[in-house]
C-alpha cells in the first residue's frame, strides 16, 4: 500500500502560511523519518495526513483513493502529548479498548502492566500513557502510523524498547511508519530513509 | 477561610472542609426529606371543626387554625410537601431540556445558532410572565405549573452546558475517537455525558429553590394550582382575606416555612457546587 500526500498547502490564518506544496509518499513496508525545526509545521502536516484537518489544499490518498472519513481511519496519528488524547473521566481499560482489544502478548511486548488498567489517566506517567496511545493505534485496520515525537518523554532504554516493539509489530503486519523527531540519532537507527522538512516544504 | 458562609462556621469547626460540606448537605437533605415524607403521609382532608376556628398559635395548634378550624401546621407541611414534589419534577424536567438542547447545539452551526436564539428569547421574557403564560397554556393545575416552571428555568444550565460541550468537542480525545470511527451519538454518550454529569446534577439542585418560589407565587396569583389543592400559594392567597381581621398567623408561618425550605435547598445546591468544583464556587 502507498500513502501519498500531494501538493499540500495550508495556513491556520491569513497572516502566515505554514505548508506550501508539500509532497511525500510512503510505502507500507517503509519507515520514513521526518526532521525539521521547531514550529516549522511538522505536526500540522501529520494532522493533515491523519485526517484531523480537512480544510487544506492538495490531496492525501491511499493507493490513489481518497480516504473515507466515516469509518476507522487507516492512517493513525500518535500524539506528542498522550494525556490530552485521553478522557480524564475514563479508566485506562476503557481508554485502551476504545479502539480495539489488544492481545496479552502485545500488551507484554510494550510493557503495559495489568494494574495500570484500573487507574485514571492522571495517575500514570507520560511514558506509561504513551504505551497506551501506541497500542490503541495498532488496531488491525491500521495501515499507516504517524508517530509525532512519541518518545521525547522516555528515557533512552525505554525509548529503544518501545521503538523495537513498534517496528517489529509494523514490519510483521505490513504497517508503514512516518516518524517525526528532533533527534537525528534516533531516526538514523529506526528509519529506512530520512526527509528534511525544510526541503520538502516550498516556502 | 472568612469567605465561608455562616452555616459552615463554628459548631463543627474540628471537621475538615470537605467533611463539613458533606455533613451540611446530609443534614439539610434529611430535614427536607422529613418534611416531604410527613407531608405525603398526612391526610389531605383535614377534620374541620368550627368550634376552634381562627385560633392564634398555641401548643395544641403550633401555627394556629384557619376559618374552618383546620390545623395550620399540618396544612403547611402538606403544602410544603406538594411544593417540593412539584419543584423536584420541574427541576429534573428543566435539566433534561437543558441537556438535550446543549447536545443539539453541538451537532452543527445551524443548530447552535438556533439554540442561542432560543436562549436569548427565553432570557428576555420576565420569568413570572413566562410562567403564567405557559401555565395557562397547559391548562393550569399541577401539570401546568410543572411545565411552566420547567420550560422557564432551563436557560442558565443550557448556557453552561453548551459552552462545556463545545470545549469538550474540540479536545484531542474526541478528535481521536472520531478517527476510531465512533459515531457522534456514541461520543456524546460515552465521552461528553460523563464529563458534564456533575454539572447537570448541581444545575438541577440550583433550580430547585427557584422552582418552589415560582410555583408558590404563580399559585398565589391564581394562575397555578387550583384552590382545593393544599398548596402553600393557596394558603397564602386565602390568608389575605383574613389578614385585615388580625389573623396574622395564617400568612406568617406558612410564608416563613416556605422561605426556610427555599433557603435549605439553596444551601444544598451551594454546597454541592463547592464539593464538585471547589475552584468555581468562589466566583
Ligand atoms: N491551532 C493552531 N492555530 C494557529 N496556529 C497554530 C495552531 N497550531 C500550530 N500553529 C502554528 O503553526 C506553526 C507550526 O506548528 P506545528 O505544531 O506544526 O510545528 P512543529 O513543526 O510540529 O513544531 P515542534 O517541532 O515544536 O513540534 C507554529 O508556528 C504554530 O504556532
Ligand atoms: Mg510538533
Amino acid at each position: 500500500m502507498e500513502l501519498k500526500a500531494e501538493n499540500i498547502s495550508f495556513s491556520y490564518n491569513k497572516k502566515r502560511q505554514i505548508l506550501k506544496d508539500v509532497s511525500l509518499s510512503l510505502n507500507s513496508n517503509q519507515i520514513i523519518g521526518l526532521i525539521g525545526d521547531s514550529g516549522s509545521g511538522k505536526s500540522t502536516l501529520c494532522k493533515i495526513m491523519a485526517g484531523y484537518i480537512s480544510h487544506y489544499k492538495g490531496s492525501v490518498t491511499l493507493d490513489g483513493n481518497k480516504i473515507p472519513d466515516k469509518d476507522f481511519y487507516p492512517v493513525q496519528l500518535i500524539f506528542q502529548h498522550p494525556e490530552k488524547t485521553m478522557n480524564p473521566k475514563w479508566k485506562m481499560k476503557k481508554v485502551l479498548n476504545e479502539s480495539w482489544t489488544p492481545t496479552q502478548d502485545l500488551k507484554d511486548t510494550f510493557g503495559l502492566k495489568d494494574n495500570w488498567l484500573t487507574r485514571w489517566p492522571n495517575e500514570l506517567s507520560g511514558g506509561e500513557l504513551q504505551r497506551f496511545s501506541i497500542l490503541r493505534a495498532l488496531n488491525p485496520k491500521t495501515k499507516f502510523i504517524i508517530a509525532d515525537e512519541i518518545s521525547t518523554m522516555l528515557d533512552a532504554v525505554t525509548q529503544v524498547q518501545i521503538w523495537d516493539a513498534l517496528i517489529s509489530h509494523c514490519r510483521a503486519n505490513d504497517i508503514g511508519i512516518l516518524a517525526v523527531s528532533h533527534d537525528p540519532e534516533l531516526l538514523e537507527v529506526v528509519c529506512d530513509d530520512i526527509l528534511m522538512f525544510n526541503e520538502i516544504n516550498n516556502l | 477561610m472568612s469567605e465561608l458562609p455562616w452555616y459552615n462556621r463554628g459548631l463543627f469547626s474540628n471537621l475538615n472542609l470537605r467533611q463539613k460540606t458533606i455533613l451540611t448537605i446530609a443534614l439539610t437533605g434529611l430535614i427536607l426529606l422529613i418534611i416531604f415524607i410527613s407531608g405525603l403521609l398526612t391526610n389531605a382532608n383535614l377534620p374541620t371543626d368550627f368550634s376552634i376556628k381562627m385560633q392564634p398559635p398555641s401548643f395544641q395548634h403550633l401555627f394556629g387554625t384557619d376559618w374552618m378550624g383546620r390545623d395550620m401546621f399540618t396544612r403547611t407541611i402538606k403544602g410544603l410537601s406538594l411544593s417540593i414534589m412539584i419543584g423536584l419534577v420541574s427541576s429534573i424536567l428543566s435539566s433534561i431540556i437543558a441537556t438535550i438542547l446543549a447536545f443539539i447545539a453541538s451537532t452543527n452551526k445551524f443548530c447552535d445558532e438556533f439554540v442561542s436564539w432560543l436562549i436569548d428569547l427565553f432570557a428576555s421574557i420576565p420569568h413570572i410572565l413566562l410562567i403564567m403564560m405557559i401555565s395557562i397554556g397547559f391548562g393550569k393545575g399541577a401539570f401546568g405549573v410543572m411545565m411552566a416552571v420547567a420550560f422557564s428555568h432551563w436557560v442558565n444550565l443550557t448556557r453552561v452546558l453548551r459552552a462545556e460541550v463545545l470545549q469538550i468537542n474540540t479536545s484531542e480525545y474526541v478528535a481521536l475517537s472520531k478517527r476510531f470511527g465512533k459515531s457522534k451519538l456514541w461520543i456524546a454518550k460515552e465521552h461528553i455525558l460523563p464529563l458534564v454529569l456533575s454539572q447537570i446534577f448541581v444545575g438541577t439542585l440550583l433550580v430547585f429553590p427557584h422552582a418552589i418560589m415560582h410555583e408558590s407565587s404563580v399559585t398565589f396569583l391564581g394562575f397555578g394550582l387550583s384552590p382545593h389543592e393544599p398548596a402553600i400559594g393557596i394558603i397564602l392567597s386565602e390568608s389575605m382575606t383574613y389578614l385585615a381581621m388580625g389573623a396574622w398567623w395564617l400568612a406568617f408561618f406558612p410564608g416563613l416555612a416556605l422561605l426556610i425550605v427555599v433557603l435549605l435547598f439553596d444551601i444544598i445546591g451551594d454546597n454541592l457546587k463547592r464539593l464538585f468544583d471547589p475552584s468555581e464556587a468562589n466566583n
